[in-house]
C-alpha cells in the first residue's frame, strides 16, 4: 500500500519518529517558555540540563541501582536543584541588567557543563537500557509500534498538558502569569516573587531533565546530546512565539511531525525545514504563531 | 573634532565623535606592534589572530553600537571562506578577486538574514540569527561545493595583483595586516561618523530616533550588512591564509567564540575586540592539547566576564585611564 507513492510503512514510521522528536521539542520549548515568561532570559543551559537529566538517569542506575521509573522521578528533581543553585548564586544578580547578559551567562554555563562531561565521558554515547515493562511493541496492522516510543509520546503529552493546565487554569498559575505581567505589583500583594522566580527556573530545568531521562533509552547518553538539539528548539520557540505555553506544545509536536514527513518526501531538507518555516513565520507573523505582538 | 581640554565640560559630554588623541596613540602602538610582531612570533598564528580580530571588530559594530547581539555571525565568516576558497580553487580566481567574491557572498547573505532578523530585538534577535546560522550550517554540510565534512582543502594562495607571491609567509602576513588595518579603519570611520551617531541614538532610544525622522530599520539593516561584510572579509582572508574552508567556521561554536572575544575585550570599545581576539586565540593555542578543557575555560571566562567584568579588558583600562578607547 502506498500514499503519494510512498509506502505506508515508511510514512507511518517517519510520523512516529516525528512525534517522538516533537515530544522532545515540546518538553524543551515548554521549559524555555516557562523560564522566559517569568525571568525574561533565554536559558542557553537548557540543552546541557537535558543532557544532565539523561546522565542523572545513567548514574542512578549504575551507582545507586535505581531503575528507569525512579530516574523519571529523581533525576528531574536533582537537576532542578542544581538549576536552583545556579539561579540563586548567579542568574539573580543579572535581573537588573540587559537580558542579553542572562543569555551570555547561561551560554557560558552550557559550555562549562558540556566541556566537563565531555572530558569525563568522551564524545561517544553510553548505553541506557530500556525499562523491561516497556520493551517490545505491538503490530497495529499498518505499522509496528514500539511500546517505549508510544509511552514517550503519551507521557510527554500528559506532562505538557498538565503544565498548561496548572499555569493557565489554577490559582498558582494566575500568580505566575500576574508576576510575568507586573512583578512589583504582585510582590506588593504579598507574594514572594523572588522565590517564585527561583522555583520557576527550577521547574523549567526539571522539564529539560525529564526530557533527558525519556531520551536516554532511545538515544545514547551523550555529553553533546543537547548541544545541537537546543538550537532547533530555539527555532521552535521562535515559531510558536516566546512565552506562549500552548504555542510551545502545539508547535513542538507539529514541527516534529513536519520534520518527519520532510524526511520521507524530501530528505535533503529534513535538517533545515524547521529553520525555513521559521523564516516564513517571521515574515508573516513576527511575534510567532501563538505570540502576542508587543 | 578633538576632546575638549576642560575636564568639567568633557566629563559631561557623551563619547566624542571623531578621532581623539588616545585613539591615535593606541592605534599607532597597535600598528607598530603588529608590524614588528612577525619577527618574534610565528606569523601564521598572528594571521589567525588578525583574522579573528577583524571578525570581532565587525561583530562589535553590531553589538557595541546598535545593541544587537547576533548569535550567528559565524555564517558570514564561514560562507565568505567557502566563497573565497571555491572561487580560488575551482574557478582559478586570483587572491584579490577571491577575497572580494567571498566578501560579496557574505554581504548578500547579510542582506537576506538582516532583512528578516532586524525586525526583532534583544533575545529574539539573538535567537533568530542563531537559527539562521544553523540553517546555513546544515546547508554547508550537504551542499556539493562546500565539500561537506572535508571542507575545501589546499586552496591556492596565488599571487596578489600579479605581483606579490603569497606563498611567502611574511608577504602574506603583511597583506593580511593591511587587510586588517583597512577593515579596522573603515569600521572606526563608520562608528565615528554621523551614521554611527544615528546608530547610537537608535541604540539608546529607538522611538525617539524614529520620531526625529530617522528610518531606524534602514540604519540597523545597513549596520547589519556592514558587519556581515567585514566578517566576510575576515573569513575570506582566513580561508586563503589556512588554504582551507571548513564547517568549523560556520558552526555555532564559532559564533559563540566571537561573542566571547568581544565581551572579554570590551563591548562597544574600539580596541576591545582586537585585544579579546588575541587573548582568546592565544589561550586556545596553549590549551589545544587539553581537548575538552578549552570549552570549559571558555565557559568560565564567559561567566566571569558577565558576573564581574562586564566592561572587558579595554573597557576597564579605559575606565582606569578615564579615556574612551
Amino acid at each position: 500500500m502506498t500514499i503519494f507513492g510512498v509506502p505506508t510503512q515508511a510514512l507511518f514510521g517517519q510520523l512516529l519518529i516525528g512525534l517522538i522528536n516533537g515530544a522532545f521539542y515540546a518538553l524543551l520549548s515548554l521549559g524555555l517558555s516557562v523560564i522566559f515568561g517569568l525571568l525574561n532570559i533565554i536559558n542557553f543551559t537548557h540543552g546541557a540540563q537535558y543532557m544532565m537529566g539523561a546522565f542523572a538517569a545513567y548514574f542512578l542506575l549504575n551507582w545507586a541501582g535505581l531503575g528507569y521509573w525512579w530516574a523519571l522521578l529523581v533525576a528531574p528533581v536533582a537537576v532542578a536543584i542544581t538549576g536552583i543553585a545556579l539561579e540563586r548564586t548567579t542568574l539573580k544578580r543579572l535581573y537588573q541588567l540587559d537580558h542579553l547578559y542572562g543569555l551570555l551567562l547561561t551560554f557560558g554555563f552550557a559550555l562549562i557543563i558540556q566541556g566537563l562531561f565531555r572530558h569525563q565521558y568522551g564524545s561517544s554515547g553510553l548505553p541506557y537500557a530500556m525499562p523491561a515493562e516497556l520493551a517490545g511493541g505491538r503490530n497495529l496492522g499498518f505499522m509496528f509500534l514500539p511500546n517505549y516510543r508510544a509511552w514517550v509520546i503519551v507521557f510527554s503529552l500528559a506532562v505538557c498538558l498538565t503544565t498548561w493546565y496548572v499555569i493557565e487554569r489554577t490559582r498558582l498559575g494566575s500568580y505566575l502569569r500576574a508576576a510575568t505581567e507586573n512583578p512589583s505589583l504582585v510582590q506588593a500583594f504579598g507574594i514572594n516573587v523572588p522565590r517564585m522566580i527561583t522555583l520557576t527556573y527550577g521547574f523549567g530545568v526539571g522539564l529539560a531533565a525529564l526530557a533527558g531521562v525519556l531520551a536516554a533509552p532511545i538515544y545514547q547518553v551523550n555529553p553533546l546530546m543537547g548541544a545541537d538539539l537546543i538550537i532547533v528548539v530555539f527555532a521552535v520557540v521562535v515559531i510558536g512565539g516566546l512565552g506562549s505555553i500552548m504555542g510551545s506544545i502545539v508547535t513542538g509536536f507539529g514541527l516534529g511531525v513536519v520534520e518527519g514527513f520532510t524526511k520521507v518526501f524530501y530528505p535533503e531538507a529534513s535538517n533545515t525545514v524547521i529553520f525555513v518555516i521559521m523564516a516564513v513565520v517571521l515574515l508573516l507573523r513576527p511575534a510567532g504563531l501563538f505570540g502576542r505582538a508587543s | 573634532m578633538s576632546a575638549t581640554t576642560d575636564p568639567y565640560v568633557g566629563a559631561t559630554l557623551p563619547a566624542v565623535a571623531g578621532v581623539s588623541p588616545p585613539h591615535v596613540v593606541a592605534f599607532l602602538i597597535m600598528t607598530a606592534a603588529l608590524v614588528a610582531a612577525p619577527f618574534f612570533v610565528y606569523p601564521v598564528f598572528l594571521m589567525k589572530a588578525l583574522c579573528f580580530a577583524l571578525f570581532a571588530c565587525a561583530f562589535n559594530l553590531l553589538i557595541g553600537y546598535v545593541g544587537l547581539l547576533s548569535f550567528g555571525h559565524a555564517v558570514f565568516l564561514g560562507s565568505a571562506g567557502y566563497g573565497a576558497a571555491h572561487s580560488a580553487k575551482v574557478w582559478g580566481f586570483p587572491p584579490e578577486l577571491a577575497i572580494l567574491f567571498g566578501t560579496a557572498a557574505a554581504t548578500v547573505l547579510g542582506v537576506v538574514v538582516g532583512a528578516l532578523a532586524i525586525r526583532s530585538k534583544g533575545i529574539y534577535f539573538a535567537n533568530i540569527t542563531l537559527a539562521f546560522a544553523q540553517m546555513v550550517y546544515f546547508f554547508s554540510l550537504q551542499a556539493a561545493f562546500t565539500g561537506g565534512e572535508d571542507g575545501i582543502q589546499s586552496v591556492p594562495r596565488g599571487t596578489l595583483l600579479g605581483v606579490l607571491n603569497l606563498k611567502d609567509t611574511l608577504t602574506l602576513y603583511f597583506v593580511v595586516l593591511a587587510i586588517f588595518l583597512l577593515g579596522f579603519l573603515l569600521i572606526f570611520r563608520a562608528i565615528h561618523s554621523p551614521f554611527g551617531q544615528v546608530l547610537k541614538a537608535i541604540r539608546e532610544n529607538e522611538p525617539r530616533a524614529i520620531s526625529l525622522g530617522y528610518r531606524a530599520e534602514q540604519y540597523k539593516l545597513l549596520a547589519f550588512v556592514l558587519s556581515a561584510t567585514f566578517a566576510g572579509l575576515a573569513g575570506a582572508t582566513k580561508a586563503l591564509v589556512f588554504q582551507l574552508a571548513s564547517l568549523t567556521d560556520v558552526h555555532w561554536t564559532m559564533s559563540g567564540e566571537v561573542v566571547l572575544m568581544t565581551l572579554l575585550g570590551g563591548l562597544g570599545t574600539v580596541f576591545g575586540p582586537v585585544v579579546g581576539a588575541f587573548i582568546v586565540v592565544t589561550l586556545e593555542n596553549y590549551l589545544a592539547q587539553l581537548g575538552a578543557w578549552v570549552t570549559v575555560v571558555q565557559g568560565v571566562i564567559f561567566v566571569i566576564c558577565v558576573l564581574t567584568f562586564r566592561r572587558g579588558v579595554v573597557g576597564e583600562l579605559g575606565n582606569l585611564l578615564r579615556k574612551s578607547l
